[in-house]
Formats: C-alpha cells, sequence, structure tokens
C-alpha cells in the first residue's frame, strides 16, 4: 500500500516504514519558538541541563510584541537575547525580522521532506512547501531543546481535492473560510489536510501559505502542498541546505477525500466570535466597521498588500475607519515599498506599522474598545482576541478588508474588479 | 497489567465537562483536581472512581481547550487508561506528556459498556476482557517510558541523567 506525504516524512526520520495511527520519536529538523521563548527557557532551566542539544536546529524569532511594549515584554526579549548569546544559537532573529511563518519560509527553513515542530498553533504553515510542520507545547519544547528528540503519533490524511478557477475578487483566504464553515472548526482534528488537484497546483506559494496556515483552524495537525516546480523555484536561493521531495503514492490511503470546485466560490467572512460562522460576505454587507487589519502570517505577504493596493488605488480609506496593515516581514515590508504597493495605502490613509503581530493576538498597536468592530485578515476572531471582550472580529481575504475600508462598511470586493 | 471497571461516556467529551474552565486558573493539589473530574458530565463519577479504572469513550475525547489539567485528573483520580474511538489532538499529547495512557481503538470503544471488568496489559497493546480481548497498536517505549516516569519533565530528566552518566563512562 502506498504512503502519504506525512508518512513518509515521519517514517524517514523514524527510520523504519510507518503509517498513520504510529507514533514515532524523531529528531527534527527545526524548533521553532518566539517571543514565548521566556517562559520556554524558564521550563527549560527546571530540566537541571546546562546546555541545548542542538543549537543549530533551534530558530527563535521576535515577532509577537515587537517593539517590546511595556517592561514586562522588554525583560522577556532581554532573557531571549542573553539565552540566545549564552548558548550560541545562530537561528535568532530580532525585531526587525517579521512574523515566524513568514521568516522560516523565506529565509529558508521551511523545506520540503524536513521536520518542524514549533510552539506556536499556526506552525503548520510550512506545510505549503512540502514540509512536515506542526505545532507543539512550551514544555515539549523546552525537552526537545534539551533532548533533540519528540514523540509524534502519525495522522490520518484528509485530501481536499480542488478544481476549477476562482473569479477575480476571490482568494486562497475565501476558499479556507469556506471550508471550514461547511465542515466545522474540528474537521480535520489530529489529521493531516493534503490540498490536491489542479487548482492546488494553480495557487502561488504564498496562497499556499494561507491555506496551510488556516489548516490549523481545522484542527488539523498538519496541512500540506505536495511540492512542486513551482515551490522548488520558489526555494530557489533560500533553502539553508539538502532536502528531499517526497510525495503521496498514488495509492496512499486517505481517511477522508473532499471535492471543491473553485469556479463558484464567493468571497468569505467569517462572523463574530468563531472561524466556523463563516457567511458570504453578500450576506452580511453593509454592516459597518471601525477598524480594518491587513497583514499577520495568514495574509501578510506582498501579494496580499498589493490585491489591497489595487483597491485602494485613487481611493480613500473612509473616515470612519483606521486601517492597520502590517507586512509579514521586512522582506515583504521591502519589496511592497519597490513595487509601489505601500505608497498606494499611505497615500489612501493606512496605518503602517512594524512587520509582526501587531494587534493580531491582542497585546499591543490598535486594540479594539467596547463595541468596535474590525474585519481581519488574520486567523482567529475569538471574542476579546483583539481588545475588548464586547469587541467583534470578522476574517477576510485583503481584497474584502481594503474595499470595506474604503467604503466604512464590510464590503464584496468585486464591486471594485 | 492492573484490573479496573468500565466508565462509559459518549462523543466530544470536551475539556470544559473534564476539568471545568472555573477552576484551571486555581492551582490545585493531584487530590483537588481528581475531585472534580468530569463534574460536569457525570458527578456521580468522582466519588466512585477507583485506581484502575477505565474510561470509555467514543470520538473526539478531549476537544476544546488545550489545559492540561483535563489529563492530569483523570490520572490523579486513579484512571488507568481512556479507550476512545479518537482523541482531540492536544489532548492526546497533553495526555502522554502527564503520564496518562490514551487508547484509540473502535472496537473496544463499541463493545465495552460501563462496569465491564478489564486488565489492560499496556506493552502488548491489549485490553482483556470477558467479551474478549481487544488489541491496539501498542504504544512505543519511548512512549511507555513517559508514562512510566510520571510525565515528560520527569522522563526528559531521567533520560539526561542517564546520558551524562554514559558520557562519563566514554
Ligand atoms: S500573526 Fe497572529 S496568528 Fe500569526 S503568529 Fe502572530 S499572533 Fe499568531
Amino acid at each position: 500500500m502506498g504512503r502519504t506525504l506525512t508518512e513518509k516524512v515521519l517514517g524517514r526520520k523514524a527510520g523504519k516504514d510507518v503509517q498513520a495511527g504510529e507514533v514515532v520519536t524523531v529528531s527534527p529538523d527545526y524548533v521553532l519558538s518566539h517571543d514565548n521563548s521566556a517562559a520556554i527557557i524558564q521550563e527549560f532551566r527546571k530540566l537541571g541541563v546546562k546546555k541545548v542539544k542542538a543549537p543549530g536546529k533551534i530558530v527563535i524569532v521576535l515577532d509577537h510584541i515587537v517593539p517590546a511594549a511595556d517592561e514586562k515584554y522588554a525583560q522577556n526579549h532581554k532573557t531571549i537575547r542573553e539565552f540566545v548569546a549564552e548558548q550560541a544559537i545562530p537561528n535568532f532573529f530580532d525585531i526587525n525580522t517579521g512574523i515566524c511563518h513568514q521568516v522560516l519560509p523565506e529565509q529558508g527553513f521551511a523545506l520540503p521532506g524536513l521536520v518542524i515542530v514549533g510552539s506556536d498553533s499556526h506552525t503548520p504553515s510550512y506545510g505549503a512547501l512540502g514540509a512536515f510542520a506542526t505545532g507543539i507545547g512550551r514544555t515539549e519544547t523546552a525537552c526537545t531543546w534539551a533532548t533533540d528528540e519528540i514523540w509524534l503519533r502519525v495522522p490520518e490524511t484528509m485530501r481536499i481535492d480542488l478544481s476549477g478557477r476562482m473569479s477575480p475578487g476571490v482568494f486562497a483566504k475565501d476558499l479556507s473560510l469556506k471550508l471550514i464553515g461547511d465542515h466545522g472548526a474540528e474537521m480535520a482534528n489530529y489529521k493531516a489536510v493534503e490540498f490536491d488537484g489542479p487548482a492546488a497546483r494553480d495557487f502561488s506559494v504564498g496562497a499556499r501559505l494561507t491555506l496551510a496556515n488556516m489548516s490549523a483552524e481545522m484542527g488539523a495537525k498538519n496541512g500540506y502542498f505536495a511540492p512542486d516546480d513551482k515551490a522548488l523555484k520558489w526555494l530557489e536561493g533560500r533553502a539553508r541546505g539538502p532536502f528531499t521531495a517526497v510525495s503521496s503514492d498514488p495509492d496512499a490511503s486517505y481517511e477522508s477525500v473532499l471535492a471543491y470546485d473553485l469556479d463558484a466560490l464567493e468571497p468569505q467572512v467569517a462572523c463574530p466570535h468563531s472561524v466556523d460562522n463563516v457567511k458570504p460576505v453578500a450576506a452580511v454587507a453593509g454592516n459597518p466597521v471601525n477598524q480594518v487589519l491587513i497583514g499577520t502570517c495568514t495574509n501578510g505577504r506582498l501579494e496580499d498588500l498589493e490585491a489591497a493596493a489595487a483597491i485602494f488605488k485613487g481611493r480613500k480609506v473612509h473616515p470612519s475607519v483606521r486601517v492597520l496593515v502590517l507586512p509579514a516581514s521586512w522582506a515583504v515590508y521591502r519589496e511592497a515599498l519597490k513595487s509601489g504597493a505601500l505608497a498606494v495605502l499611505v497615500d489612501a490613509g493606512c496605518v503602517i506599522l512594524n512587520s509582526g503581530c501587531g494587534p493580531c493576538l491582542g497585546a499591543h498597536e490598535g486594540l479594539m474598545a467596547a463595541g468596535e468592530v474590525c474585519l481581519s485578515t488574520s486567523n482567529r476572531n475569538f471574542r476579546g482576541r483583539m481588545g475588548h471582550r464586547d469587541s467583534e472580529i470578522y476574517l477576510a481575504s485583503p481584497a474584502t478588508a481594503a474595499a470595506t475600508a474604503v467604503t466604512g462598511k464590510i464590503t464584496d470586493p468585486r464591486e471594485f474588479t | 497489567m492492573s484490573h479496573g471497571i468500565v466508565w462509559k461516556y459518549g462523543d466530544n467529551v470536551n475539556t470544559d465537562v473534564i476539568f471545568p474552565g472555573r477552576y484551571t486558573y486555581q492551582i490545585m493539589t493531584p487530590g483537588e483536581m481528581a475531585k472534580h473530574a468530569l463534574e460536569d458530565l457525570d458527578p456521580g463519577f468522582a466519588p466512585k472512581v477507583k485506581p484502575g479504572d477505565i474510561i470509555v469513550a467514543g470520538k473526539n475525547f478531549g476537544s476544546g481547550s488545550s489545559r492540561e489539567q483535563a489529563a492530569a485528573c483523570l490520572k490523579a483520580a486513579g484512571v488507568q487508561a481512556v479507550v476512545a474511538k479518537s482523541f482531540a489532538r492536544i489532548y492526546f499529547r497533553n495526555a502522554i506528556n502527564i503520564g496518562l495512557p490514551v487508547l484509540q481503538s473502535e472496537e473496544a470503544a463499541d463493545r465495552l459498556e460501563a462496569g465491564d471488568h478489564v486488565d489492560i496489559e499496556l506493552a502488548q497493546g491489549e485490553i482483556r476482557t470477558a467479551k474478549g480481548t481487544f488489541r491496539f497498536k501498542p504504544l512505543p517505549a519511548s512512549v511507555l517510558g513517559i508514562i512510566a516516569a510520571g510525565g515528560l519533565i520527569e522522563y526528559t530528566k531521567s533520560k539526561l541523567v542517564e546520558g551524562q552518566i554514559e558520557e562519563e563512562q566514554e
């Protein structure tokens, strides 16, 4: 019987043939953490060892609250910088780099066939490039630093076969919301999600990152695309080391298969307060918003800023709306400067913030007061995530975000195309 | 091998009914946690459960929040294993990492009923009952080691100590 990509990647690491349901112990290729490294360091100290086992595998990206919003965060950052120096951790990225889930692909850590674990729930993003990547807890991260080992259960796989072509104004984000709306936020609990079919191969690497990122909101352990020529080309000049691209065998065994035709897909929005409370934008069009956020690890890449800029060009942000833009990384920031997208956004009246998570997790930079409404391109709209518990968050694509910013109320971006 | 009786529940037993959210930010001893185990699902459970008993449930056991207490309170109550058709991902990891065996078996979950007597042989992957023997994929040695050590931190500590001894001998 054939094997899925996940079975192959974990099997090769474990040194044996494995199938879904087995538990393997593997030595991961990279272990990611971010500002929460301060808490992980605390756990690590409890283990009574002086040195991390494989400093070269540890990747730390400061991105959650950058620059530090208060003394407490400043102390966390300081603790992390000191630990990085003490342990001689080479892969440390300070506050002028970007969001970890953009930085790891961009800087060539996220590669086909690798095993990457991270103490962040959106670690599955790297499946966009054919890696096995999953989120783990803080205690586990500390133990993995000490032992260079982690146990993983090989997940069953759900395949999503994508066909057809999306119309203008419709994006990968809309597809991810549609899937979660149709099947619920636990649709892929513990499973691997394989995005496949002709339309999957049409998706840009950026769009693949959006979908793999959103697989976390489906409950998935990992989400991925088979690494194809498009992915390999994107990795040219970025890959930090050798890798072997693997894909699922044609006779691999899947727990379930869903088929979606993208021809009929419309712009979608997740309504407060859960990611699976999804409606077509048309159903809530006209609802007023106070704030629009364009950015995050889900939708802060160049193509996202350009989709927004296409709508903002020659237009202004509605006077009743604040628009916050956070390029997902400094590389994206520089590209958007060069491409002119940032100038369009600034001319329209958007506030450009440092690359990072910003208000996505409710820590700083643009939190909301009671009764306020935000439309965000991020991945979670839980109650109180971006400020007061009586504020509301809608999730949508960057195009829907820009259209909404221009009119001041939730708007279908196809009105501008 | 240890012996116990079955407590049976349905699908989607979530972390809120296993260990209520109102207690999650209180620091409790294991004994106190055990008193609240399954409080909002079956108030009769905590007073009557005996060491060695097992929980048998349907799909998606432990869905919901990532609170580690939802696994720890069952272990503290003496539950020797949870058998379910499937587990929520984070619950599965938490359970192993705090030393609670979680066993996936559709067949056992369907056929075992409340009050059945069972013997579990973890290393061989067997649940023996009057209804016959159910098999599950045995947990690998490393995971059994975590459970035997009482959780990931203790396991990692003991492994690191062994490692240091080896290094000294070399
Ligand atoms: S952008 Fe938001 S979802 Fe992404 S890593 Fe940062 S806080 Fe998490």
